[in-house]
């Protein structure tokens, strides 16, 4: 979906986000009270600035308005390729977004992703998955990679790794696969603004994720490793 | 002196932390493995490529994790980075002096990529969570794998990182910087730019690591020791001052088709005096150059 189409959805024709560049910001209303909305568009590869400009707006939220909930709007094509990202220290300035995100959570601040396009690797890791809960539009893509090129580095058939696919959501991109490992709380169907007022309203702030994996199947382990390294003796 | 880069992740546990003091929780014997792994018919491991536990650094109590390279490049699938998490969920309850993660890895598991990004996320949640109890997290970062992709993330998370000259901290890799954007952009056999651009010497000029030290056993176990007791909250001031950092750090490095090396011009421009020789100095030398 067009964000433009998303934000006249969720805050009507008049809702004042606007797009510089690849980077959406927007301080709107919703049901009476003020929200802020940090997003990328355009399939935005996430570099050391893009982060930066991200997480200047989570401080900044955090700093002057104490306590408003903040929507991140999801589209990104992974991290910026870039060797001079990489001299600049991209994974220290992708912390430092997730750090902003995660100190606005622990200030009582609710921040709420959506993935309304697409979602990939590094550019969701510390965005939607950094924040109380993710959830996602149902024509929404999320995945590390796809069958041919997991094939391809991982050296094994592409035929069996779709087979396999097929029942083991660990294999396949997919927002439904991401609901099923728990990554993903719910997809957002129907009415857009009611699904925000209950994701407002009843996300949970501790990481539930690796609880729904296993409730709901696609991420059997994780729960289970994780108490056992609380019971070990 | 005992090379650290050629050390396995429980060669390293056993001469880092004080003799004999490593008691590991779902140890291999448990054979507690990879259930993806087994349906590509990959060879599993039976620790999935980390060993946690508790042990005592100079009589401390320390939580501590540490990734093996050479098992899927130290990779994070499901059950590794549940042990993460659970290793940090522990400290949580049971209040350590300090959590020490020996992190060598590529980053998520392409082999379970889903779940090892969701994974890596939820082991930066727990992380945070764990410094901000105020018990401090030490990562370590010399192993022949680098730290890369979501860990790399991880790393920056903590409280402190330490680093040897050959170590290696990132998010891509410089193959596939290459293959997405040719080798113009990064030539992946041009080690002294990969260096250049990731290396231990680098990340220590720009404070990307806490404390940069020989490629040495020891010298690590020193470091880790020094740096127990020394939490950093993650407040908004700490923020803040990260903030002007990295932007001051954003517009230091000269333009894209400025004349010469950037990494020179980097350093150059944060006030490194004989910028072009810091490839060939030794350890000490760098340690001279940055007040701590």
């Amino acid at each position: 979906m067009q964000w433009n189409s998303l934000a006249t959805q969720l805050f009507g024709p008049y809702h004042g986000m606007r797009a510089v560049g690849d980077f959406l910001q927007g301080d709107v209303m919703f049901d009476g009270e003020p929200l802020t909305v940090i997003g990328t568009t355009n399939h935005a590869p996430i570099g050391f600035a893009l982060a930066l400009t991200q997480a200047r707006v989570v401080l900044d939220t955090v700093a002057q308005h104490p306590g408003r909930p903040i929507l991140l709007l999801i589209d990104t094509q992974g991290q910026q390729l870039r060797r001079r990202d990489e001299l600049l220290g991209i994974n220290r300035a992708m912390a430092h977004l997730g750090a902003a995100i995660d100190l606005a959570r622990r200030r009582g601040h609710r921040v709420i992703g959506l993935v309304y396009d697409q979602a990939l690797s590094g550019g969701f890791i510390t965005s939607g998955l950094i924040a109380d809960a993710c959830y996602a539009l149902p024509e929404a893509e999320i995945r590390v990679m796809r069958i041919p090129a997991m094939a391809r580095v991982t050296k094994l058939p592409e035929d069996k790794l779709t087979a396999l696919s097929q029942s083991n959501p660990v294999f396949a991109p997919g927002v439904q696969n991401y609901v099923a490992m728990g990554g993903v709380r719910a997809l957002w169907q129907g009415d857009l603004q009611a699904a925000l007022r209950d994701a407002l309203a009843r996300t949970p702030t501790e990481d539930l994720r690796a609880r729904d994996g296993a409730e709901r199947g696609g991420r059997r382990l994780a729960a289970a490793v994780v108490q056992r390294v609380l019971d070990a003796a | 002196m005992i090379s650290y880069a050629e050390c396995s992740a429980r060669e390293r546990l056993a001469l880092l932390l004080d003799a004999g003091s490593f008691h590991e929780w779902l140890p291999p014997a448990e054979r507690i493995t990879s259930p993806h792994l087994a349906q590509l018919g990959v060879p599993s491991a039976f620790d999935d490529g980390v060993a946690i536990g508790r042990a005592a650094l100079d009589g401390r109590e320390v939580f501590v994790a540490a990734q093996e390279g050479a098992f899927m490049g130290g990779g994070v699938g499901e059950v590794h980075g549940a042990k993460l998490v659970g290793l940090m969920r522990r400290a949580l309850r049971d209040r350590p002096a300090a959590v020490l993660l020996l992190a060598e890895s590529g980053g998520v598991r392409l082999h379970e990529a889903n779940a090892g990004l969701i994974a890596v996320s939820e082991v930066m949640r727990a992380l945070l969570d764990v410094r901000a109890a105020g018990i401090p997290v030490v990562v370590l970062i010399g192993g022949a794998n680098g730290c890369f992709g979501g860990m790399g993330i991880v790393a920056r998370c903590a409280d402190h990182v330490v680093m040897s000259d050959v170590g290696r901290l990132a998010m891509s890799g410089p193959e596939v910087i290459e293959a997405s954007h040719g080798v113009e952009e990064f030539d992946s056999r041009d080690r002294a730019l990969i260096w250049r651009t990731t290396g231990g010497k680098h990340r220590w000029l720009t404070g990307d690591c806490d404390a940069l030290v020989e490629d040495d056993v020891a010298a690590f176990r020193e470091a880790a020791m020094a740096a127990i007791g020394k939490a950093k909250p993650s407040t908004l001031a700490a923020l803040e001052q990260e903030h002007a950092l990295l932007v001051q750090r954003l517009h230091a490095l000269p333009a894209h088709d400025a004349e010469g090396d950037d990494a020179t011009l980097l350093w150059r421009a944060l006030g490194i005096a004989d910028a072009q020789q810091v490839p060939e100095l030794a350890v000490a030398a760098l340690q001279a150059m940055r007040a701590n």
